[in-house]
């Protein structure tokens, strides 16, 4: 196998009011692991899916080889010998892997018994161990990443985009997978790495390209970089640290949750023997590898989900059997994970979004009906006050930028002075500015006497902003840490579970 | 802002019916008739007696269409308006003919049974996607031809002949509301409950736009997901909102039931067709009060003035070409529309936000 | 042994196992109901000419679902169809006649099409304004061209050549002979190979040969297995340079076509004649019986010449006495599925079939005749039920009914 070198020179693309790249360039060389790593929103999912052919760029030129390339598709990409692994699996859950591999490739051993012995000649080659008739719907994650990189090297390509590969992985996982990564390169194959895990990075990459704002700003040698310079390029400054003043706990319980149980419609448990408390005037801190039961945790808080023994306290009062709608109306504000599906009707103006979550309270309505002038007022104050980019209240949320969005939602929750704020990754994909007013205002709020139940998976806000961290584990809280004392690599293994990792 | 959305709301179901209009058009011309005679009927001023008809005709389809829009506005597709004004028809006459009640509150109270049976046949179809998850248009396609069949054995079974059909009993004269005179010389009235539309209408738009329940509703249509983190009972709308449905749904027919038929017996003694008639009325208007009675009043009237085409050799079904095209056109036009406002705003507040911070800096 | 041969082995068992059991229950209901003609050749040939248009549909559903788009239009489709035959067959014989309503059950899909993948309007509303526009077309296009000719009228056309019949010479009487026997079980195969050898139209064959192409083309060929990706994960197929919009419109092109030729079927075999709105329905029984059969073209067989049998009989001489045997053979159904569900761990859904199992037994033995309306709402009462209690076992193309627009991936 030839291995491929790709440049790309002065590439931008714009969107209908975003810039998403300029000016971007990029070297990667034949037989290397070439890593890419920038913030949320710098432009790198937007780079990918230039690099293979799902979008065309607007200007600059992609050099493969030497030859200057066009790719209108991603069949154009892929005759040049680039394959992608996305982040979100493009699989089809009802299709075999032998039908999820040969799909678009259907010419090179037909769709029977030759494309079966070429895909278990290759999973035998790396050892992926996979059955070319299972359904693919049975597979687990680190499976399906598999059949993912198969499927790309079933077409011959040269160069394999990984996009965020180790979000979904554990820890041994992304072992397993730098191991066939190293494989793949010594087989003559070249790697673009993406990512915004510094130590991932480090270890796996021969080269780093670093973007910043929708363009790349540097490149820099791993064996000589350290976490803290490429964390300073990747943000443009010093790293915004949060730092919690003075405590302001109380010691009055604003949230308990006592030995609360979910399982999922398997039966399954999700949620194990939880008991949890937060304060007036405390930010809990969840942390955890995502999947771990932060989801169900926040939804059987807010009455989104029932739990099957245990229960739950707001106040003295017991809120085990309330529905969402209840437990709001007793003051808990809810920032959701995702914004777009959760927190916002896109469609609508930001004064109707407004209404939303708040459907029985004032000012937005007033005994069953609308108060669409009080709805209005307290929009206007909330863009004010969280210093929401907009043209103005009438503007529907989809137009905002994400940044903007999330402001809107902090200030929406923190309206009609909650006791208790459920903060589930609150300035995930923000641009840094909004970060930090996002910190600012938690804080804040925190001084008034607000409990926070803070989740995230960003270990620097949640050793910033948390009074207390909890470590969730397979749906079970196994840790405790103060955050004063608490170093990540303490909170890394907590996480994983693994003393040795 | 504001002259753009009303640009947006006119202009798409303009250029929908301007385009049916061309097609149909295309349409007779191809087939060897009179394109020529055709725009010229249509648009010819309607005679008193088909003006009566045109007005009663869309009161009907707009209740209709408010059945239906009810629905649409929350994300659901209720196919079965058709089956459950039957229901609520069949219900509604067999209550009315036994005269249990004298006079003119038998009316009302023949509406409620009405309502009552179309809610309760709109919430088979409720139940079985809330507790088993089957998709309501396949179910309500199904109810659909079971309430015509059940309807048509009812009548045959406790009703009475009329001629080759059965029918049920006429209501006593007691209870038959008198209608409205507009044109002393034309035949016919502008039915009493006919009204029931304009109250109907009213009462849609206070509920949309103006409460909680409304709000849940829309909220609901636009996005289920965010709907249930704001703490709507997702599984319980859905009842409640197919029910309500239902109700209106069983009113369709009750204006042409106690104006001028006074029996029920399909085929004869009923009209069916209104209920996909109205889904493409609530499509057409976009599910907004005054965009359904402007949809109703245009479908009534291209019926109404079909039957002038005749004398032109024209076969009156070309306009239900007319009808169904429009539908299809309108949706095409309003989805093209929205795509390119919702790009143009992004457009326009990035733009307006890049100037301040100019401004800014500057 | 691959786990996909080990899979399809057992699958075929367990069908053979269930239609072994069907006839054999079958034969028992009919023996001790006395309702010989549940399974005479007469009946069984009613419920094939029944059944092949509801396949036709059905099949055509079935295509235009893969690709991820729902055909609710099936039945304008159809209705432009029975018009195409018609005409076609009037004027230029019946071969044409199938190609003209293969043609305006395209022109249909066209219309749907453009609709659903081009300006990714919802699929239903697409759908609904089809089968208006269908509809009113098929009343215009009858008055305007039916009207003056020999043997038409406003509404209705007659006086064309229709298909030829074919009967296997020997097989055909032999198992009629064997038919009239009445023996447990023998009599009722028989039955089914006399309906099936005796008198059978052409178009009926070639029905049977694409419901076989579709199964083939859809699951051992590289382009259908591009057209499935279309209808589980359109994005995926697109990251891999299928065309999407392109497998989506050739789908639905087939659907419309596959609808079309069922309403020649309708003017060409099931009768002799034309007249408007004569499919009363049938496009969206093709519609249930492709869901009946979990989107697959086996399933949809089975549906479809249960859903034929309902419609078939209605149309024999005197046949309340046989709906009402029919009941028993529910009841006896009802238990069988009742048993499975409890069996599978759903109590709930297992007693209230039970319950309705008991009721149709005493509706059954409460009664000499069942009245002729319940017969023609039966196929819309199974399908309702069928739905509702195995819901969760039915599994549609992922992105089936999804909007779709190329360049969002990823």
């Amino acid at each position: 196998m030839t291995s491929i070198d790709l440049e790309a020179r002065g590439i931008g693309k714009r969107f209908p009011g975003v810039v998403a790249n300029h000016d971007v360039s990029l070297h990667i060389r034949p037989g290397r692991v070439h890593a890419l790593i920038g913030e949320n929103g710098a432009g790198k999912s937007t780079l990918m899916k230039i690099l293979y052919g799902v979008q065309a760029p607007d200007d600059g030129t992609i050099v493969v080889d030497g030859d200057p390339v066009t790719f209108a598709t991603p069949t154009d990409a892929i005759a040049a010998g680039i394959g992608m692994v996305f982040q979100h699996f493009m699989l089809a859950d009802n299709l075999t892997v032998l039908e999820n591999i040969v799909l678009g490739a259907e010419k090179r051993h037909g769709i029977g018994g030759a494309a079966r012995q070429r895909i278990t000649e290759i999973s035998g080659r790396f050892g992926f161990g996979l059955d070319p008739d299972d359904l693919v719907e049975t597979l687990g994650v680190a499976d399906r990443q598999r059949v993912e990189i198969l499927k790309v090297l079933y077409r011959g390509a040269r160069l394999i985009i990984l996009d965020e590969p180790t979000a979904v992985l554990v820890p041994q996982e992304v072992d397993a997978l730098f191991a066939n990564l190293r494989e793949l390169v010594a087989d003559g194959c070249s790697v673009l790495f993406i990512s915004h895990k510094l130590d991932e990075v480090l270890a796996i990459a021969d080269d780093i390209t670093v973007m910043r704002q929708g363009t790349t700003v540097g490149t820099a040698d791993p064996a000589t970089a350290t976490k803290h310079q490429l964390a300073e390029l990747m943000v443009g400054s010093e790293l915004p640290s949060p730092q919690t003043s003075e405590s302001t706990v109380t010691d009055d319980v604003v949230l308990e949750l006592r030995d609360v149980v979910v399982t999922d419609d398997a039966g399954r448990d999700r949620l194990s023997d939880i008991s949890l408390t937060v304060h007036r005037g405390e930010v809990v801190g969840i942390a955890g590898v995502e999947g771990n039961g932060q989801s169900e945790l926040v939804e059987v808080v807010m009455g989104m989900r029932r739990c099957r023994s245990g229960s739950i306290h707001l106040d003295a009062e017991d809120t085990t059997r309330l529905r969402t709608r209840g437990v709001r109306e007793r003051g808990v504000g809810f920032i959701p994970e995702d914004r777009h599906r959760h927190g916002l009707v896109l469609d609508y103006p930001l004064w109707e979004n407004r209404i939303l979550g708040h459907q029985t309270r004032r000012p937005s309505v007033r005994r069953g009906l609308i108060n669409r002038a009080g709805a209005r007022a307290d929009a206007q104050r909330i863009v004010e006050e969280f210093d929401v980019r907009t043209p103005g209240i009438d503007t529907t949320a989809r137009a905002l930028s994400g940044g903007n969005q999330q402001k809107f939602i902090v200030g929406r929750e923190m309206s009609g002075e909650p006791r208790l704020l459920i903060a589930s990754h609150p300035t995930r994909g923000v641009d840094v500015g909004a970060q930090a007013a996002i910190w600012e205002h938690i804080r804040a709020a925190r001084r008034q006497g607000l409990g926070v139940l803070l989740i995230s998976a960003d270990l620097d806000e949640l050793i910033g902003l948390s009074d207390r961290l909890e470590v969730i584990l397979r749906g079970r809280l196994t840790a405790r840490f103060d955050p004063a004392q608490v170093t990540a690599s303490d909170l890394g293994q907590a996480m994983t579970g693994g003393r040795d990792a | 802002m504001k002259r753009s959305s009303i640009v947006g709301a006119i202009v798409p179901p303009l250029v929908a019916v301007l385009g049916a209009m061309a097609a149909t058009s295309l349409v007779i011309a191809v087939s060897g008739g009179s394109a020529v005679d055709f725009v010229a009927t249509i648009f010819s001023v309607p005679n008193e007696r088909v003006l009566i008809t045109i007005i009663n005709q869309s009161a009907m389809l707009s209740l209709s269409a408010f059945a239906a829009a009810i629905c649409f506005r929350m994300g659901l597709f209720n196919i079965g308006v058709e089956g459950q004004y039957t229901v609520g028809a069949c219900a509604g006459a067999f209550f009315a003919g036994s005269g249990l009640v004298p006079g003119p509150l038998n009316i009302l109270v023949t509406l409620v049974v009405a309502m009552l049976a179309g809610a309760g046949y709109a919430l088979i179809a409720a139940l079985l996607k809330v507790g088993r998850g089957v998709s309501e248009v396949i179910s309500a396609i199904m109810l659909n031809y079971i309430a015509l069949t059940m309807a048509g054995y009812l009548v045959a079974r406790y009703g009475e002949t009329s001629g080759y059909t059965y029918v049920t009993a006429e209501i006593p004269p007691s209870s038959q509301p008198l209608g409205f005179n507009l044109f002393p010389n034309a035949p016919g009235d502008v039915w009493a409950l006919s009204t029931l539309a304009v109250i109907v209408g009213v009462g849609y738009w206070f509920l949309m736009s103006r409460t909680r329940f409304g709000f849940d509703l829309r909220a609901t249509g636009e996005s289920t997901s965010a709907a249930l983190a704001s703490g709507v009972s997702v599984g319980r709308m859905v009842l409640i909102v197919m029910a309500l449905s239902g109700a209106v749904a069983g009113l369709v027919w009750m204006p042409a039931f106690f104006g001028s038929v006074h029996s029920f017996g399909p085929p004869e003694n009923f009209q069916a067709g209104l209920g996909f008639t109205g889904l493409a009325v609530a499509l057409l208007g976009r599910n907004r009060t005054i965009g359904i009675f402007v949809g109703a009043v245009l479908f009534a009237f291209l019926a109404g003035q079909s039957n002038a085409l005749q004398q032109e050799g024209i076969a009156k079904e070309v306009v239900d070409i007319t009808q169904g095209i429009v539908v299809l056109a309108v949706v095409v036009a309003y989805a093209v529309v929205g795509r390119r406002r919702a790009q143009a705003e992004q457009e326009r507040v990035a733009r307006q936000l890049d100037a301040e911070r100019e401004g800014v800096s500057a | 042994m691959s786990a996909e041969v080990m899979r399809a082995r057992t699958y075929r068992y367990t069908m053979w196992l269930i239609v072994l059991g069907v006839i054999v229950t079958v034969s028992v209901v009919r023996i001790v109901t006395g309702a010989e003609r549940m399974t005479a050749p007469g009946t069984l040939r009613a419920a094939l000419i029944g059944a092949s248009p509801i396949l036709l549909a059905g099949i055509g559903g079935l295509w235009a679902e893969r690709a991820g788009i729902v055909n609710i239009g099936l039945e304008g489709q159809m209705l432009l169809g029975t018009w195409g035959a018609a005409f076609f067959a009037y004027h230029y014989g019946p071969y044409m006649g199938l190609v003209g309503a293969a043609f305006m059950g395209l022109l249909g899909g066209l219309l749907h099409a453009v609709a659903t993948v081009t300006f990714g309007v919802d699929h239903i509303i697409s759908g609904v304004a089809v089968n208006i526009i269908g509809l009113g077309a098929v009343g215009y296009l009858a008055k305007t061209f039916f009207d003056d000719l020999e043997g038409g009228g406003p509404r209705n056309l007659s006086g064309y050549d229709t298909l030829p019949n074919i009967t296997v010479p020997g097989v055909s009487d032999g198992a009629l002979k064997l038919a009239e026997q009445e023996w447990f079980v023998i009599s009722d195969v028989a039955g089914a190979v006399a309906a099936l050898t005796t008198r059978i139209s052409l178009l009926t064959v070639l029905t049977a040969a694409l419901v076989a192409l579709t199964a083939y083309v859809l699951w051992r060929t590289a382009f259908g297995l591009r057209l499935r990706s279309c209808g589980e994960n359109p994005q995926a197929a697109e990251t891999l340079g299928v065309n999407v919009y392109r497998y989506k419109y050739v789908a639905v092109l087939i659907s419309g076509a596959f609808a079309g030729l069922g309403g020649a079927y309708l003017t060409m075999v099931a009768s002799s004649s034309f007249s408007v709105g004569q499919t009363g329905g049938r496009g969206y029984i093709g519609l249930a019986a492709m869901i009946f059969g979990n989107w697959r073209p086996s399933g949809v067989l089975a549906g479809s010449l249960m859903f034929g049998y309902t419609d078939g009989i209605t149309l024999l001489p005197n046949s309340g006495p046989l709906v009402h045997a029919l009941l028993l053979l529910i009841a006896v159904l009802l238990v069988v599925f009742a048993v499975i569900k409890v069996r599978k761990g759903e109590r709930t859904t297992g007693i209230v079939l039970a319950l309705i199992a008991v009721a149709t037994l005493a509706w059954y033995l409460s009664t000499d005749e069942v009245n002729g309306s319940f017969t023609g709402m039966t196929p819309y009462v199974i399908t309702l039920f069928v739905i509702a209690v195995f819901a969760q076992n039915l599994r549609m193309p992922a992105a089936d009914g999804k909007s779709y627009r190329r360049g969002e991936a990823g």
